[in-house]
C-alpha cells in the first residue's frame, strides 16, 4: 500500500515535469511579449489538474496492469518459439495499444471536426464520429501490421534502412494520389500514434525478442520497431483518405 | 457540475476503448501461455486507474491544451501585435514578420521534448547498450534540437502554404544520404527517436497550434494547412541525432581515447 501511494506520486510528479515545460514557455510569452498578465489563463487551471491527474492515473494504472502482463507475455511468447503466436501478438499489441492512445483519441476527433468544417464531411455528429473512429481504426491496424513487419526483421535479419527508405519512397508515391486534405492529418498520424501506451510495450517487445535470439545484437535489432510503427500509419491513413474520396 | 457530467462521460468513453485490449491479454495468457493471468487482481486494479485516468486527461486536454494553443496562434497572429513586432499592416505582411511564431514553436518543442520521460528512458538505454559510446545528454539535446527546428518550419510552412510532402520528401532524402555516411551504431536509434519525442501532452498542444495558424494567417484553411507540426516533430529529429552520430565518429576518428568520454 505504501509503495503503491509512493509511485503514485512519483507518476504525478512525472506528469507535472511534462506539463511544465509547456507553462513556463507560455507564461514567458505572455508576460513578455504580449506584455500582458497571467491572470487570464487561471480558468484553464482547473483543466491543467486534470490533465495531470489524468495522466497521473492513467501512467500508474499502465505500470499496474499493462507493462507487467505485456512483458511477460512478450518474453515467453518468444521463449516459446511459435512464430504464428508471436506475430497475432504482435499485431494485437500494436492494434490494442494504440487504439487507446490518448493523442491518437484527441487528434482523430479534432481531424473530425475540421473536417466537417470544411465540408468533407456531413458535419452531424455521426459523420463526424465515424469519422473519427475510422480515422483511429486504421492507425491501430496500420501500426498491428507494422509490428507484424518489425519482428519477421528481427526473425530473419532484414536490413532496417532499406526497409524504411523503400517506406518513404512508396508515402511519396501515394501522396500523388491522395486527395490533399488527407495528407497533413496522414504525415501526423506517424507522430501521435507513438507515445505514452505504444513505447514503451513495443520495445520491450523488440528489445526481449532480440535478446532471446542467438547473434542478434539489442542495439541494432531490438530498436527500429518503433521507426516502423511511426511510418505504416501515414501510409494507412492516406489510403483511408483516397478510399473515403471514392465513397 | 457540468465539469463532472462531462468527466464522466469521458470516463464512460475510455472504459469501452481500453476494453479490447484487456480482453486480447487475458485471452493470451489463457490460451497460448496456459494457466490462470498472474496477480489478477492486481491487473484489475490497474485497468480500473487506466479507465479513470484516460477519462479525465481527456476533458483536461479539452479544456486546457487545445484551448492554449488555439489561444497562443491567436494572440501571436494578432494584427495589432505584428504591426507592433514588425512595423507592418495587415495586408503587407510577409513570413519574416512572423518570427515570434517560429520563436515561440523552437521554445515548446526544444522544453518539451528535453523533459520527456520517454526520452530519457531511450537514451540511458542507448548509453548502456553502446557502452557509453552514445551520450545521454548528447542524444537529449540532439533530439530536442530536432523537434524545435522542427515545429519552428512546421509553422514556417504553415504561414507560406507550401506543400507538406515537399518538405517530407527533402528530408527523407537527407536521412537517406546521412544513413549512408553515419556509424552503423546510431541508425536504428535515429529513427526510433523521430517517434519518441512527440509525448501525450506535446501532441494536443502543437496541433492546436497548427490549426490555430491555419485559421489565423490570411489566406490559410485548417483542413489543408493546419495539420503537419507532428510530421516535422517526428522528422527533424532523425536528421538531427544521426548528425549527432556523425559527430562523435568524426571525433573518435580525430582521436580515438575521446570515445569513452563523449558523454561528458
Amino acid at each position: 500500500m505504501k509503495n503503491s501511494l509512493l509511485a503514485l506520486a512519483t507518476d504525478a510528479l512525472e506528469s507535472l515535469r511534462d506539463l511544465l515545460p509547456i507553462v513556463i514557455v507560455i507564461s514567458v510569452f505572455q508576460v513578455f511579449v504580449f506584455r500582458g498578465s497571467v491572470t487570464g489563463l487561471m480558468p484553464m487551471a482547473a483543466g491543467g489538474l486534470l490533465v495531470v491527474a489524468g495522466l497521473t492515473f492513467f501512467v500508474f494504472g499502465l505500470r499496474l496492469a499493462l507493462f507487467p502482463v505485456g512483458e511477460g507475455l512478450a518474453h515467453s511468447l518468444a521463449r516459446k518459439g511459435s512464430v504464428f503466436w508471436l506475430l497475432a501478438f504482435a499485431f494485437v499489441l500494436g492494434f490494442g495499444t494504440t487504439i487507446a492512445e490518448p493523442a491518437l483519441i484527441a487528434v482523430a476527433g479534432e481531424a473530425a471536426e475540421v473536417a466537417a468544417a470544411a465540408a468533407a464531411i456531413t458535419s452531424t455528429a455521426e459523420a463526424m464520429d465515424s469519422y473519427a473512429f475510422g480515422l483511429r481504426m486504421t492507425v491501430a491496424v496500420a501500426v498491428g501490421a507494422a509490428l507484424v513487419v518489425g519482428v519477421l526483421r528481427i526473425l530473419f535479419d532484414w536490413s532496417l534502412p532499406i526497409m524504411i527508405i523503400s517506406g518513404y519512397a512508396l508515402v511519396v508515391l501515394v501522396t500523388t494520389f491522395a486527395p490533399s486534405e488527407i495528407i497533413g492529418i496522414a504525415y501526423d498520424s506517424g507522430g501521435v500514434t507513438t507515445s505514452t501506451v505504444t513505447v514503451p510495450l513495443v520495445a520491450a517487445l523488440g528489445v526481449g525478442l532480440a535478446s532471446s535470439l542467438k547473434g542478434r545484437n539489442p542495439m541494432t535489432d531490438g530498436f527500429g520497431l518503433i521507426a516502423l510503427a511511426s511510418l505504416a500509419p501515414i501510409l494507412f491513413v492516406l489510403i483511408f483518405g483516397i478510399a473515403v474520396q471514392w465513397n | 457540475m457540468e465539469l463532472i457530467v462531462t468527466s464522466l462521460r469521458f470516463v464512460a468513453d475510455s472504459a469501452v476503448d481500453v476494453l479490447p485490449v484487456a480482453v486480447f491479454l487475458v485471452a493470451f495468457q489463457r490460451l497460448v501461455i496456459g494457466g490462470p493471468m498472474p496477480n489478477g487482481r492486481r491487473i484489475a486494479v490497474g485497468f480500473f486507474f487506466v479507465v479513470v485516468g484516460l477519462g479525465l486527461f481527456l476533458v483536461g486536454l479539452e479544456q486546457t491544451l487545445f484551448p492554449l494553443g488555439r489561444l497562443m496562434a491567436q494572440q501571436l497572429t494578432d494584427p495589432t501585435f505584428l504591426l507592433e513586432t514588425a512595423g507592418r499592416e495587415a495586408a503587407a505582411l510577409v513570413w519574416q514578420d512572423y518570427y515570434w511564431v517560429y520563436l515561440f514553436a523552437l521554445a515548446i518543442g526544444f522544453s518539451t521534448t528535453l523533459a520527456e520521460p520517454a526520452l530519457i528512458a531511450v537514451s540511458m538505454k542507448a548509453n548502456t547498450e553502446s557502452g557509453g559510446a552514445i551520450g545521454v545528454w548528447g542524444l537529449r539535446v540532439a533530439v530536442a534540437i530536432g523537434v524545435g527546428v522542427g515545429v519552428s518550419l512546421g509553422c514556417f510552412r504553415i504561414i507560406t502554404g507550401l506543400p507538406l510532402a515537399y518538405f517530407i520528401a527533402a528530408g527523407y532524402l537527407v536521412v537517406i544520404a546521412q544513413t549512408a555516411m553515419a556509424p552503423k551504431l546510431i541508425v536504428p536509434l535515429a529513427y526510433d527517436s523521430g517517434g519518441v519525442t512527440t509525448s501525450t501532452v506535446t501532441v494536443p498542444l502543437v496541433t492546436a497550434l497548427g490549426l490555430g495558424l491555419a485559421e489565423a494567417v490570411p489566406g490559410r484553411s485548417p483542413l489543408l494547412d493546419g495539420f503537419g507540426l507532428v510530421a516535422f516533430a517526428s522528422l527533424f529529429p532523425i536528421i538531427s541525432v544521426l548528425a549527432y552520430g556523425q559527430l562523435a565518429a568524426l571525433r573518435a576518428r580525430v582521436s580515438p581515447s575521446d570515445w569513452d568520454d563523449l558523454d561528458e
